[in-house]
C-alpha cells in the first residue's frame, strides 16, 4: 500500500505565509464535475427553535467525491452535517427550511422515512462511539436491525477488510470493541457504517479526538473508500481538508445586531482553489491562520 | 554512596521544604466526618447486637419449620410469615417492575418534557415517592381490599406494595436510562435502527443492572413495610401458609408487631429471631444489588 505523498502526516501546511505568491506543495486531489451530484442543497437554513443557526447555503456534492466542510467554531458546519441524513430530527425544536435533494428526491419530503434515509447516508461521530459490545457485534449490529438475510460471518470479514482492520481485530471479533485503542475504536465505527453498505458517508470530525499516527489511518481509509463511496466530512483540521478532499466549503458565521450567530456558506470549489487562489477574502484570512 | 553525595550538596539558601503540618481547622473537619460516620455505624452496630442477644435462645431451625401458637410460645415458629413475605414480594415484583420499567422507558425515551402533561406526571411521581406509606395503606383498604373485593389477600398487598413501590422503581429506571450516553442511541439511529430498536437493543441492556439494583432496593423496601399492610386488617394470626394470591396471609413485620405487644417474655426472643430472619433477608437482597452493580459497571 502506498499512500500518495498528500497523506504523510507530516505534510507541511498547504498555505504560504501571508502576502506571499502561492506555490503549491501540494498535490490537490482532482474533483471531477459536478454532473450527477448525490445532493443538490438550496436555499437551505436551520432553526433551533427560533435561532437561524444556519442561513442560505447552496452546494451540490459530487459522486463518489469526498467533500471537506471547514471553518471556524460555531459556523454551522455539523448542523448542515447532520441534514443529510436527518439527525437533527432528533434535537427538539430544530426545524429545517430550503431545498435537500438526494438524487433529485426531497430528502424532507412528506412520505420519506428517515430510518431509510440513515440506511443510505451513514454517519461517523467526532468521538469514537462503539456499542459497548464484541467486534463481531459491532459490525453485525446495522445489518441486523436492518434485516440482513445473508452470511452474517462472511459480510463481518469483509467489512473489516474493507476497513483496513481486519488483520488487527481478526483474533478478538468476540471481545469487547472498548478494549480497542482509540483510533481502532473509530475505524470499527466507519467499517460499521459501511457494513449497511450505504452510498454516502457522513464523517463529523472523526480524527479531533486522535492522535496524529491513527488520524494518517483514517485518512488513508477514507482515501480508500472515496472509490465506492460518497464522503462528507467536518474538519477542523485544514490540512486534513487539503489532503483528503476534492471540493472544500468554508463556512464562517456573521454576528448580527442582537448577537446572534447565523452560519453562512461563504465560498464552496475545488479543493485545490480554495487552499491556492480562493475568490473571497474571508476564506483567504481563514485558510493562511489571520481569523478563527 | 551517590546519594549522600547529593543529600549533602544542597547548595546554601536553597529553601526547605518543611510545611506547618497539617493545620487545626483541617484536622478538626476530618474528626468532625469520622465522628459522624461512628455515630450511625455504632448505632447500627449496637442494634444488631442487641437483636441477636436477645433472639439468642430461639435462634433454632423452629423459627422457619414451626408456625406461629398462641399458647406455647416456647414453640412457636414464623413459617407462615416466612412464606407470606415471600408470596406478597414476589407478586409485588411481578406487578411493579414492569410497570415501572416501562413507565421509566416512556418518560426518558419517548415523552416531550416541555408537554403540559409530562411535566404532572413528573411532579406526581415525585410527590409520590415522598407519601407516608400509611396513606398507601388506607387506599389498598379503601380500593383494591373493599372497592374492588379483594379482600384481606396476597393479592391486596401486593398490589398495595407495588403502588408504595412504583414511584421508587420509576424513578431508579429513569437514573439507569439517562446514565447511557447519548452518543450510543446516536450510533444505533445513524445506523438505520429504529427507535424502538434502539431502545430494546442498546438502551435496555446497558440499562439492566442499574434497573436491577434499584428494583431490588424498592423491594427491600417493601419487604420490611408493616404500616399498609396492617391497615388492611386482622392479619396478625395465621397458621397456614399462603396457597395462591387469593390466600390469607401474614408478613414478618406484622408477626414481629403481634409478638412484641405480648407481655411474656418468650414472645419477645421469638420477635428477636424473627427479626433477625428479616434482616438477613433483607441483608442478602441489598448485597445481591451491590454485587449486580459491581458485576455490570461500564465505563464508557
Amino acid at each position: 500500500m502506498s499512500p500518495t505523498p498528500s497523506l504523510e502526516p507530516d505534510m507541511p501546511p498547504p498555505s504560504d505565509p501571508p502576502g506571499g505568491t502561492r506555490t503549491p506543495q501540494v498535490s490537490y486531489r482532482q474533483a471531477r464535475p459536478l454532473a450527477g451530484a448525490v445532493f443538490e442543497v438550496g436555499g437551505l437554513s436551520v432553526f433551533y427553535g427560533d435561532h437561524e443557526a444556519v442561513r442560505d447555503v447552496n452546494l451540490s456534492i459530487g459522486h463518489r467525491q469526498i467533500t471537506a466542510m471547514i471553518g471556524p467554531s460555531g459556523c454551522g458546519k455539523s448542523t448542515v452535517l447532520r441534514c443529510f441524513n436527518r439527525m437533527n430530527d432528533l434535537i427538539p425544536h430544530a426545524r429545517v427550511a430550503g431545498k435537500i435533494h438526494y438524487h433529485s428526491e426531497d430528502l424532507y419530503g412528506r412520505e420519506v422515512d428517515p430510518i431509510e434515509v440513515r440506511r443510505r447516508i451513514g454517519m461517523v461521530f467526532q468521538k469514537p462511539n462503539p456499542f459497548p459490545k464484541s467486534i463481531y457485534d459491532n459490525i453485525a449490529y446495522g445489518p441486523r436491525v436492518g434485516g440482513f438475510k445473508g452470511n452474517l460471518d462472511d459480510l463481518v470479514e469483509e467489512t473489516l477488510t474493507h476497513a483496513a482492520l481486519w488483520d488487527e481485530v481478526k483474533d478478538k471479533l468476540k471481545t469487547s470493541a472498548l478494549a480497542l485503542s482509540g483510533g481502532q475504536q473509530q475505524r470499527l465505527c466507519i467499517a460499521r457504517t459501511i457494513a449497511v453498505q450505504p452510498e454516502v458517508i457522513l464523517m463529523d470530525e472523526p480524527c479531533s479526538a486522535l492522535d496524529p499516527i491513527a488520524t494518517a489511518k483514517i485518512e488513508d481509509l477514507m482515501e480508500k473508500l472515496a472509490e465506492e463511496f460518497t464522503i462528507i466530512v467536518v474538519t477542523h483540521n485544514m490540512q486534513q481538508a487539503a489532503r483528503v478532499s476534492h471540493r472544500t466549503a468554508f463556512f464562517t458565521a456573521d454576528v448580527d445586531d442582537k448577537g446572534e450567530r447565523h452560519g453562512r456558506l461563504i465560498e464552496y470549489d475545488e479543493t485545490s482553489r480554495i487552499f491556492s487562489n480562493p475568490s473571497d477574502n474571508r476564506t483567504e484570512d481563514y485558510i493562511s491562520g489571520r481569523f478563527g | 554512596m551517590a546519594s549522600s553525595v547529593l543529600e549533602h550538596d544542597a547548595p546554601p539558601g536553597v529553601p526547605r521544604l518543611k510545611g506547618r503540618g497539617t493545620p487545626w481547622r483541617e484536622r478538626f473537619f476530618r474528626l468532625s466526618l469520622w465522628t459522624s460516620l461512628a455515630v450511625g455505624v455504632i448505632f447500627l452496630a449496637g442494634l444488631l447486637i442487641y437483636v441477636v442477644y436477645e433472639a439468642w435462645p430461639r435462634l433454632d431451625s423452629r423459627i422457619w419449620t414451626n408456625f406461629p401458637d398462641i399458647i406455647d410460645p416456647t414453640n412457636a415458629g414464623a413459617q407462615s410469615a416466612i412464606m407470606g413475605t415471600i408470596w406478597v414480594i414476589a407478586f409485588t415484583a411481578l406487578y411493579c417492575l414492569p410497570t415501572g420499567i416501562l413507565a421509566a422507558i416512556y418518560l426518558e425515551e419517548y415523552a416531550d418534557p416541555e408537554r403540559w402533561w409530562n411535566k404532572l406526571i413528573e411532579i406526581n411521581i415525585q410527590n409520590l415517592a415522598a407519601v407516608p406509606s400509611i396513606v398507601y395503606g388506607i387506599l389498598g383498604l379503601g380500593v383494591i381490599s373493599r372497592g374492588l373485593g379483594f379482600g384481606q389477600t396476597v393479592l391486596t398487598a401486593s398490589l398495595t406494595l407495588s403502588l408504595l413501590v412504583l414511584p421508587i422503581v420509576i424513578i431508579a429506571s429513569r437514573e439507569a436510562i439517562r446514565a447511557v450516553p447519548q452518543s450510543i442511541r446516536q450510533a444505533s439511529l445513524a445506523l438505520g435502527a429504529t427507535q424502538w430498536q434502539t431502545i430494546r437493543l442498546q438502551v435496555l441492556p446497558a440499562a439492566v443492572p442499574g434497573m436491577a439494583t434499584g428494583s431490588i432496593l424498592a423491594l427491600s423496601r417493601a419487604i420490611g413495610e408493616a404500616a399498609p399492610l396492617l391497615l388492611l386488617g386482622g392479619l396478625t394470626f395465621i397458621t397456614f401458609n399462603p396457597t395462591g394470591v387469593q390466600s390469607q396471609f401474614t408478613v414478618l413485620p406484622i408477626q414481629i408487631f403481634n409478638w412484641i405487644s405480648q407481655s411474656r417474655a418468650e414472645f419477645v426472643s421469638l420477635a428477636s429471631a424473627a427479626i433477625v430472619i428479616l434482616l438477613v433477608i433483607l441483608l442478602a437482597m441489598n448485597s445481591l444489588a451491590i454485587w449486580l452493580r459491581n458485576r455490570y459497571a461500564r465505563r464508557w
